[in-house]
């Protein structure tokens, strides 16, 4: 599966590389755009010196952790947005025919790799958090973990997206409220938001695993709503629970699927 | 090597349920080039959807090559030509030799087996001249030929068509029959073909299946059905009364 998915996304990468100055250029775009929402974060820390009692780097730490997780999967997996479309005028019978998971198709289906300048900025704003904070090994071992357990999770809610779309075909839109929704709710702390919705992100659709909750291992802090220190590990049982729901979620979908006529 | 039993399918649509296909039961043994007619909306699309996998049935069983395709789609897919008239199934934005190299990597086809079949596939199907064209901007006859030589470079034992003639002119028509035709006697590929061009039936179908209303409602060979309607002389006028015998 790594392999057929690594083929296809070359194949689109060389294709997009035909035109080397159109492809620079969309990279350069993806780091601009992508850095209006630091300078979001900045303007916020220009009024005042504390963000629900946390600091301008802890923000920047956290947002950088969401970002890369997100923009990874930005770039390798929201390719399966796409679905609705193919869902709806039948090519998704093209791609039920060939010797590879509809999934791997799905997700490299026009595969974009300009989009990597969007992950290079997330990279960026995370490498400068940690080193201004001065993290180090003792507590640092969790960032890796964390970035590797907020792929798994955004991976999976657009999977479970993809997966609605064969029952509702007719609403992208609300499936990318909770696709993009989710990055944006995971980029300020969650101490901002109201309890309950915190409540809700953390044993209902585990966001908080993305960076909150290992973010306040790294980061030495107790969680401003007093959930107990172990929660602070939970995160890869989590992400797991929630793959393994989207996979067979996409397995339904996909004998669900009804085609087009002729 | 094609079996279905009883196999049906039915959609719901809005509060209704549309039955595209019910009880149909055909079996198709290796070698056999089988054309299957019906009009439109018979069901015909929705059969061989069954057979590729792409469709579950929702009632009966299906089995090509020995496989499930519906729970077996990939495993299948190794054994399995498959052509769209309608639709191609190559990357439309990829010049076609990058899709013939896509599909080479995706059914795990070597370099050498490889180079050899495109060699003998771009030489009988003349694919020479728009071999690094982008698909899209092929014409239909060109793509339809695209399309044949990506079915069949994984040498499957069997290749399934939903009306491959369609909309093409009368040379490229003939060509591509005649494509097929070797295939068939050449390599023992069993081929099942959907058409709505009589033409197709009576220069390349030794057994001839007709498909009403999502049920079976003849099968046998040309000859046979010439025989249901004593006095007819043309295949169009005995089809023309099987298809309106259906609809009363």
């Amino acid at each position: 599966m790594v392999r057929t998915y690594f083929l296809l996304a070359w194949t689109w990468t060389r294709a997009a590389a035909a035109y080397p100055a159109s492809f620079a250029l969309m990279v350069l775009l993806g780091f601009v755009a992508a850095a209006l929402d630091v300078a979001v974060v900045l303007i916020i820390f220009a009024n005042t010196t504390a963000l629900a009692g946390f600091s301008r780097e802890e923000v920047l730490f956290l947002y950088g952790a969401a970002g890369l997780s997100f923009t990874l999967c930005d770039t390798f997996v929201s390719n399966i947005d796409r679905v609705s479309q193919h869902i709806k005028a039948g090519t998704l019978d093209t791609f039920l025919i060939r010797p590879a998971g509809a999934w791997v198709q799905l997700t490299t289906d026009r595969f974009n790799p300009t989009r990597a300048g969007r992950v290079l900025q997330a990279a960026v704003v995370l490498g400068y958090a940690i080193a201004a904070l001065g993290i180090g090994w003792e507590r640092g071992w969790m960032i890796p973990v964390m970035v590797a357990t907020g792929v798994v999770i955004f991976a999976a809610l657009w999977t479970l997206a993809g997966a609605v779309q064969f029952v509702l075909t007719d609403a992208p839109e609300v499936t990318s409220a909770f696709t993009y929704g989710s990055n944006q709710l995971t980029q300020y702390p969650l101490a901002v938001y109201a309890r309950d919705l915190v409540k809700g992100v953390t044993y209902v659709l585990p966001l908080a695993f993305v960076n909150w909750q290992p973010g306040l291992y790294v980061l030495d802090r107790d969680d401003p709503f007093g959930t107990p220190g172990a929660m602070r590990f939970l995160g890869p049982a989590a992400a797991l629970v929630l793959a393994l729901l989207a996979a067979l979620a996409w397995r339904q979908g996909i004998r669900h699927y009804r085609s087009t006529g002729s | 090597m094609i079996e279905l039993d009883r196999a049906g399918r039915s959609f719901k649509v809005k509060r209704n349920v549309v039955h595209a296909v019910r009880d149909l039961s055909l079996t198709v043994t290796a070698g056999e080039f089988v054309g299957c007619l019906g009009p439109n909306g018979a069901g015909k699309s929705t059969t061989i959807k069954m057979l590729c996998g792409i469709l579950t049935p929702t009632s009966g069983t299906v089995r090509v090559a020995g496989l499930d395709p519906s729970r077996r789609r990939t495993a299948l897919a190794r054994r399995l030509g498959v052509v769209f008239g309608q639709r191609t199934t190559l990357w439309w934005d990829l010049p076609l030799v990058d899709s013939f190299a896509l599909i080479r990597h995706l059914y795990q086809v070597d370099r050498v087996t490889f180079r050899a079949r495109l060699a003998e596939l771009t030489e009988t199907l003349d694919l020479g001249a728009f071999l690094r064209t982008p698909v899209r901007q092929l014409s239909l006859g060109q793509r339809m030929r695209g399309d044949l030589a990506a079915a069949l470079l994984h040498a499957p034992d069997v290749l399934v068509l939903d009306e491959p003639t369609i909309g093409l002119d009368v040379v490229s028509k003939a060509g591509i029959r005649d494509f097929l035709r070797r295939v068939n006697a050449e390599r023992g590929t069993t081929v099942l073909l959907t058409t709505h061009d009589l033409g197709d039936i009576e220069r390349l179908c030794r057994r001839v299946v007709l498909i009403g209303h999502g049920r079976l409602a003849f099968d046998g060979s040309l000859e046979e059905l010439m025989a249901t309607a004593p006095g007819q002389s043309s295949i169009e006028e005995v089809v023309t009364r099987l298809y309106t015998a259906g609809t009363q």
